[in-house]
């Protein structure tokens, strides 16, 4: 997961280094173009830390476990960077423009309510939160996950111009994955 | 006798990388590909036959430095040819643009097919550096090669009833792999009232930079009406059609909510998804403030006296 930031931060330093945006590979608009990629690994390590669960019940593998937590957490870590970078390069870091702009356009308020849902669940991951909260306290407040999920997938179709597959493509793999927790758990054994 | 007005563009033959250098340079930039330090691309763009050039004189100036030709030509909105900026430079290698015809008809007293050929000896060719502005909130400023579209309705003498102007784009998915897709209805079409198809500023361009428009920019010819956001110039024009009533237009068939006929760039207009009162010109870090009309309210903004452009978006 560190992999696709490590490579953005490669390209930045390219261009720090003098390199065009363009040879740089984030094409001639290289803010439009991190902002967008940022975006897309956040959702997709949303999308992962989410499809645990249900595959861990579809075959048994209880190694899957351990990898909940972290791809949950470099969701919210691809999150932060990417309404940071947006909120200092498209927004010139003023408050009130954000502030203008959640107002104004439905997908930006839904992604900013992504990463407020996000946040507190990031705050609460660790052991020492779980005991503090209690297991049913604690796992109350992470179902927070899938209205963020959702929030999410329609701050992406919304986001592209015309009728574009991509989003949707997404829309339809957490409705697979939150449909699969419907399914009367059988197997799994904790 | 043919005079030739340099363009400011074009590199003198001092100014000319020498061979050696060239080759030099190509060796290194290969070596970088090798090890893995530059993506391909950067390899095959070096390759691109130059294309034609266009002599022209230069009419209007926008004042400001113009976006670099590599960026004009890998930063495109052209969903005949997908939906990433840069899929229109890597896909429209296929669309071929000779031999081409401009059927120009409807409302007019000589209707007729003109040959993008003759198209091009037609009237004086002019150079004008136009700002270019996107519904996406970016921009860029081109300099254009072209003719005023006016100048071509005159020639075919509008009838007294025509009062828009319907442009049509190529349709033929086997050029234009994006049209096997829905993302909009093809062929794209495209309108102007009449008194804006008339206005001085409304260009015809067939080349950018002094040479022929690279395919992913609308080759061989396209509209060009800068005060209007970039949707508005439609591309790869087959057709252009005198009509009586206001055409359907493109995106304005795909969200009439979202993308009026006008689509006059209007900073106190917002779009559902972007805000407009502010853009990002290519190859700057911060935006910067959008202007009415693009900049060109002192020309245009008469022909939408007491017009509601709120409503009118």
């Amino acid at each position: 997961m560190a992999l696709p930031l490590a490579i953005l931060v490669g390209r930045w330093l390219m261009m720090a280094g003098g390199v065009s945006p363009l040879d740089a590979g984030l094409t001639a608009e290289p803010v439009a173009e991190t902002i967008n990629r940022l975006g897309l690994w956040a959702l997709r390590a949303l999308w992962l830390a989410l499809a645990i669960t249900p595959l861990r019940r579809l075959t048994g593998w209880a190694w899957l476990a351990p990898w909940r937590r972290p791809l949950g957490l470099w969701a919210f870590a691809y999150g932060c960077i990417h309404l940071l970078v947006y909120f200092v390069l498209d927004q010139g870091a003023a408050f009130d423009l954000l502030w203008a702009d959640v107002v104004k356009h439905r997908f930006i308020l839904l992604g900013m309510a992504t990463w407020l849902m996000l946040l507190p669940l990031a705050l609460t991951s660790t052991r020492a939160s779980i005991r503090r909260l209690g297991g049913r306290r604690w796992q109350a407040l992470h179902r927070l996950v899938y209205p963020a999920g959702g929030a999410a997938a329609i701050h992406f179709i919304l986001r592209v111009k015309g009728f574009q597959i991509e989003p949707w493509i997404y829309a339809g793999l957490l409705l697979t994955l939150l449909g699969m927790r419907m399914v009367p758990r059988r197997r799994i054994k904790v | 006798m043919l005079i030739r007005n340099p363009n400011p563009h074009h590199p003198t033959e001092a100014e000319a990388t020498a061979e050696g250098h060239y080759w030099n340079r190509r060796a290194i930039v290969a070596g970088m590909v090798g090890v893995g330090l530059l993506p391909s691309s950067v390899l095959s763009a070096g390759e691109e036959p130059a294309l034609a050039r266009l002599v022209a004189k230069r009419t209007r100036d926008a004042g400001e430095p113009a976006t670099s030709y590599e960026n004009v030509k890998h930063y495109n909105n052209f969903y005949e040819f997908g939906f990433g900026k840069e899929d229109p430079s890597r896909n429209a290698g296929r669309l071929r643009t000779h031999p081409w015809t401009v059927k120009v008809d409807g409302l007019v007293a000589k209707p007729g097919v003109v040959d993008i050929d003759r198209l091009t000896r037609l009237f004086p060719l002019e150079e004008r550096v136009y700002r270019h502005r996107c519904v996406e909130a970016w921009s860029m400023v081109i300099p254009w090669t072209g003719f005023p579209l006016a100048a071509l309705l005159k020639m075919v003498e509008p009838l007294s009833n025509a009062r828009y102007v319907a442009f049509e784009t190529l349709h033929d998915p086997s050029q234009m792999p994006g049209q096997r897709t829905r993302s909009l209805q093809w062929p794209y079409v495209e309108g102007l009232r009449m008194d804006e198809a008339m206005h001085p500023l409304t260009f015809m361009a067939l080349g950018l930079y002094g040479r022929v428009l690279p395919n992913q920019n609308g080759a061989p010819l396209r509209l060009v009406v800068p005060w209007k956001y970039g949707f508005k110039s439609i591309k790869s024009i087959v057709r252009i059609r005198l009509v009586d009533r206001q055409p359907p237009t493109s995106w304005n068939l795909t969200a009439p909510d979202e993308y009026g006929f006008f689509a006059n760039v209007n900073p106190a207009v917002d779009h559902p998804r972007w805000t407009q009162s502010r853009e990002r010109r290519i190859g700057d870090w911060l935006p910067r403030r959008t202007l009415p009309f693009n900049g060109y309210a002192d020309d245009v903004a008469g022909l939408y006296r007491g017009m509601n452009l709120v409503r009118n978006f």
